[in-house]
């Protein structure tokens, strides 16, 4: 069937993208904002993605090509003000004055990575070597790999949990995608740096994803990755700008230090400061985990507490990219439904 | 029967059907914060004392909850009370009360052991 209607979609990652090309393709005419310069969220920042290494850049030209529809208006750099429901239509006003309307809105802005240098003991933005989850996949898109000092590295660590699970940043829940993406960039490192000796040090391997457990293996038979468990205390910079981490051996139940060239630290997921404003504006009800709150656990996922505003993507939860399209397709049969008049709750 | 290697001595399972969990009940019911931690050794790799006598508050959390209270009274007297493992914990356990009540549950019952 062919629709008539009109929808604004908030966020232009792989969530706002997918459900923008499938509304598109149904006949809906859609506005598609972002707020940044550049379509593609989080993906384009990605080297290689898990669980199979591929180029993060052929999912943000397959983006491009399910959202490149004539019925899909992106308006990049654009943020909302203000979004209101006037006589059953969406009015939206965004940041340079401009007016939107829209049958149905879709909040797809996704989520930010948790700033590292909020946990201190750890030294991100202190000591010179230690680094994020993201700045590692930066440091591999450049094809460069070194200390600050430009040695190539012989001891790397990574820190999982790095703002999730950790009550004293306020994130009681876990991002979901940090194990196996320090799983990912361990096993990369090594491909890179043959003579390097990598360990990641976790408190739970939480490998729930299909392929990750194999990938897991794979670090520990393929490429010697020490997994160690427990929970890094903190990280003290050397005098030769080495880091010192500190952690309990728990399965042998010994406190441990380990010096190391660099340490990366697996940023968890926040919801997005971008996300928190609209909801704010737009009356949206947020759980615990400040994420926002679905209307059901089990079949609501698209859906919150304001009529006629639907829920893509990681705005709702932390998921990885095969999750998040999914949600995305899933999010434009309810707006569908929606605009068809169907409202099944 | 030696040649089988059976012995005598005590078994080295835990044996949860008949270990005396009172005193991790004790603490507990003082500070209920105690059945969050997770085991990550955070508290244990962060303490000075820890970093120098066999204590480790993770091990002794899980040991008091196994009842395995042989060897705790004398564990808990290298603990110093600084509070560093509180600052750290990220399940938020009031560490330093469980160490205060883990005391006090070993001075009003001398069952436990040793
Ligand atoms: S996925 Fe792993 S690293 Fe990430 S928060 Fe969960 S347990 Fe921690
Ligand atoms: S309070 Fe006791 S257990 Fe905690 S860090 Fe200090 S000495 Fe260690
Ligand atoms: S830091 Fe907290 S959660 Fe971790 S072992 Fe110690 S008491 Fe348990």
């Amino acid at each position: 069937m062919i629709m008539a209607g009109s929808v604004i979609v908030i966020g232009a990652g792989s969530a706002g993208m997918e459900v923008s090309g499938v509304l598109a393709r149904s006949g809906v005419s859609v506005t598609l904002i972002e707020k940044t310069a550049n379509t593609g969220g989080h993906v384009k920042n990605w080297h290689h993605l898990f669980p199979d290494h591929r180029d993060g850049a052929d999912v943000v030209s397959y983006m491009g090509v399910r959202a490149g529809h004539k019925l899909v208006n992106i308006l990049t750099g654009t943020e909302i003000r203000e979004l209101s429901r006037k006589g059953g239509k969406f009015h939206a006003t965004t940041e340079g004055g401009s007016e939107l309307t829209g049958d149905a809105v879709v909040v797809a802005t996704g989520f930010d990575l948790f700033d590292c240098s909020r946990k201190e003991e750890y030294g991100y933005g202190i000591y010179d070597n230690v680094h994020t989850s993201a700045e590692l996949e930066e440091m591999f898109r450049a094809g460069r790999l070194t200390t600050a000092s430009g040695k190539e590295p012989e001891k790397i660590g990574f820190v999982h949990c790095v703002g999730s699970r950790d009550e004293k940043v306020g994130n009681l829940y876990c991002s979901k995608l940090c194990c196996v993406t320090a799983v990912k960039q361990a096993i990369e490192v090594r491909k890179k740096l043959p003579r390097s000796k990598v360990f990641c040090f976790y408190m739970d391997m939480r490998m729930g994803g299909a392929s990750y457990e194999e990938l897991y293996r794979e670090a520990q038979e393929e490429w010697g990755i020490s997994f160690i468990r427990g929970k890094v205390s903190e990280a003290g910079e050397m005098i030769d700008h080495r880091i010192q981490v500190k952690v309990e051996d728990t399965l042998v139940g010994r406190p441990l230090k380990l010096e190391l060239d660099m340490l990366f630290l697996m940023a968890g997921m926040e919801m997005s400061e971008a996300g928190a404003r609209i909801s704010r504006i737009a009356g949206l009800k947020t759980g615990e985990n400040r994420f926002l709150l679905a209307s059901d656990n089990h079949y609501g996922s698209n859906r919150g507490n304001v009529e006629g505003i639907f829920y893509a993507g990681s705005c709702t939860a932390p998921m990885n990219i095969t999750e998040t399209i999914s949600h995305a397709r899933a999010a434009a049969t309810e707006v569908i439904d929606y605009l068809n008049g169907i409202n099944l709750k | 029967m030696n040649r089988f290697g059976f012995s005598l001595s005590k078994g080295r399972q835990i044996n949860y059907d008949t270990n005396d969990r009172s005193a991790a009940e004790y603490v507990i019911a003082g500070e209920p914060s105690l059945l969050a931690c997770i085991e990550c050794g955070g508290c244990a790799s962060t303490c000075t004392s820890g970093n120098f006598t066999s204590f480790s508050l993770r091990q002794l959390n899980i040991l008091l909850k196994r009842g395995e209270n042989d060897s705790l009274r004398d564990e808990l007297r290298k603990c110093m009370l600084c509070g560093k493992c509180t600052l750290v914990c990220p399940r938020g356990v009031n560490t330093r009360n469980v160490i205060l009540l883990a005391m006090e549950a070993f001075n009003k019952s001398q069952d436990y052991a040793v």
